[in-house]
């Protein structure tokens, strides 16, 4: 395996790293704040996450930095921040290990980050079904707060900073940042619609800020060692730092690993996850979670970073990088992710709600033999009529996967079409009820 | 005792911690499932007070979510993972596994109560499929033999000691 320095993995693959306040102190844990607050001015730590080139690593990739920015300057009220640790993009799984195995790294980056943006209060939403993970950062806000790096008058400083744990309760859409605004004001989490922004109008109608857990781990070593350190790391100007990939599917070794942008996947694949478990050839992947358009084997070395991957038609989104053999149904996998789009679309906006039953069925219809080849227009058609007509993002990412293997595998779908035909089978019935 | 008097202490607790009170309604909500099994009426209607909602305005948030259980559910709640990246290595065999063993298919629950089954979308867990969470825990990586051994566990201590700890996958080479 290619070595490289871990940046957000590296305490945890220490052998006997407990993740606890005082394994955490003894790595250099909690230092970045001793050196910043009431040092650094926090407009100066908003220039230095800015200058950094850190993105959000939930899946959009918007710039931290300019985030903060948005907040607005004259505004004395309280402001907020969320960790969005809601982590549900099927394929997705980091999270889930920056929460459970170094719990006071994010919290680092989480008191960091309400002191450059002027927060005294901060709310990580976990989601739901993490119990095991609720219960760690609870305990680990705790010895926290008994050490002083939490709450009031933080190391003396003056400075207050509160964090709760807030779990959701088994909703997709509360990852988007709006819906999960709302989950937590106790809501049904439908999104808002943009403008305002929750920089303006956000939690409880305050300015707030939310960002992904990576995102706010990744703080105390920019702080550390600086934003040129950082902005050097992966694939600059524009994808700097290290990444954790979510490696799942066909491979022999699934799991995250924590590289610099701009590896190929290629390289992720067989020279960190062991190659794929049968020794077939890749036959597709998804490099960015379940909205991330399907790629093929010619993208295989196109580097995972913002840029390449979006050129390659797709996106790096949250990292998430599942990989399917030669031999897996293009138009199986493509029904799956359906399946979960159509099960978590939130209902607010028509198209969507609609939308994703009638593709369900439509493709269902196709995979069971009983499809006619007008269905493939149907399905571009509402695809069409989806991407860009909804509320949220949720939208563009529930036709990625029918668009995306509708352009590269068409054929799957009409050699099932046609083996439906041949067979006589068809038994025409209209859309939407199939 | 009703339900804001058992759980005086903690519900004060919750409070605390926000500055609107509706957005104390989910951890409430816990609470109430935690006390029961799943949220009776009448604790919605407890909440509702303690939180100055009116009934439907608990009612509708909690519909919403599907981690709520407005009815009873089995001893062991047994949510396996159906989405695309645990189906690859194997979810719909362990779907077909359980139904054989315990007699059920999901949404349903065995006649004596100790087992429900559901198929639900992705618990993020995708580089440990197939995988299922019953109740609050997660099982990984999941064979015949050790759903076997997890289902004898779970029916003789009400516990296994096959769940998932803090995770971590791959685990760090060992040294030498």
């Amino acid at each position: 395996m290619p070595q490289h320095e871990l940046i957000l993995l590296k305490n945890m693959m220490q052998p006997g790293y407990t993740g606890s306040l005082s394994d955490y102190e003894k790595s250099g844990g909690y230092q970045a704040l001793r050196n910043t607050l009431g040092k650094i001015a926090p407009a100066d730590v908003t220039t230095i996450v800015r200058k950094s080139g850190l993105r959000g690593r939930g899946g959009a990739g918007f710039p931290t930095g300019v985030k903060w920015g948005f907040l607005p300057k004259d505004y004395h009220g309280p402001r907020y921040l969320c960790c969005n640790a809601d982590e549900s993009e099927p394929g997705t799984f980091k999270d889930r290990q920056l929460m459970e195995r170094d719990p006071h790294q994010m919290l680092e980056g989480i008191v960091l980050a309400c002191y450059a943006i002027g927060a005294e209060s901060a709310y990580i939403y976990i989601r739901g079904e993490m119990v095991l993970g609720s219960k760690i950062l609870e305990q680990a806000i705790d010895e926290a707060r008994a050490s002083g790096y939490i709450g009031k008058n933080i190391l003396g400083t003056g400075i207050n900073a509160d964090v709760w744990v807030h779990r959701g309760a088994g909703a997709y859409i509360c990852g988007e940042e709006t819906a999960l605004l709302e989950s937590l004001e106790g809501k049904r989490g439908l999104p808002r619609i943009k403008p305002p922004f929750p920089a303006t109008h956000g939690l409880y109608n305050k300015p707030t800020v939310v960002n992904n857990v990576e995102t706010l781990a990744n703080l105390p070593h920019i702080m550390s060692r600086g934003p040129e350190w950082f902005a050097a790391i992966g694939s600059p100007p524009k994808s700097t730092g290290t990444r954790v990939f979510c490696v799942s599917g066909h491979v022999k070794r699934p799991g995250n690993y924590e590289v610099p942008m701009g590896m190929t996947v290629r390289e992720l694949v067989y020279e960190y996850a062991g190659g794929m478990r049968s020794d077939k050839p890749i036959k597709a992947f998804i490099p960015g979670g379940a909205s991330a358009p399907f790629l093929t084997p010619a993208h295989l070395d196109v580097k995972l970073d913002f840029e390449h991957v979006a050129a390659a038609g797709s996106m790096l989104g949250s990292g998430g990088v599942t990989v399917m053999e030669e031999g897996t149904s293009m138009v199986w996998a493509a029904l799956r992710l359906m399946e979960f789009f159509y099960h978590e679309s939130c209902g607010k906006c028509s198209p969507c709600r609609e939308g994703s039953a009638w593709l369900v069925q439509t493709m269902r219809r196709i995979l069971a033999k009983r499809g006619r080849m007008e269905d493939l227009e149907t399905l571009l058609d509402l695809c069409k009529n989806i991407a860009g007509r909804t509320v949220c993002a949720f939208g563009d990412a529930e036709v990625a996967p029918i668009q995306s293997t509708l352009k590269h595998w068409r054929q799957e779908y009409v050699d099932l079409i046609n083996e439906a035909e041949a067979a006589n089978l068809i038994r025409p019935e209209p859309v939407g009820r199939g | 005792m009703t339900f804001s008097e058992k759980y005086k202490d903690e519900i004060a607790d919750i409070l605390s911690r926000y500055p609107v009170r509706r957005s104390a309604l989910i951890p409430l909500l816990y609470v109430a499932q935690r006390d029961q099994g799943y949220v009776t009426e009448s604790a919605m209607q407890e909440i509702a007070h303690l939180l100055r909602l009116t009934p439907p305005q608990v009612y509708e948030t909690i519909t919403f979510y599907t981690m709520f259980n407005l009815k009873p559910v089995g001893k062991f709640h047994i949510q396996v993972c159906k989405s695309l990246m645990c189906a690859l290595v194997g979810s719909d065999t362990v779907i077909e596994w359980i139904k054989v063993k315990l007699g059920i298919a999901p949404g349903e629950s065995t006649a004596d109560g100790l087992f429900s089954l559901t198929a639900v979308e992705c618990l993020a867990a995708c580089g440990t499929g197939p995988m299922m969470q019953i109740n609050e825990d997660y099982y990984e990586q999941l064979t015949e033999d050790k759903l076997d051994r997890i289902l004898a566990e779970l029916r003789s201590t009400g516990t296994s000691q096959l769940k998932s700890g803090p995770f971590m996958w791959p685990e760090p080479a060992k040294k030498g």
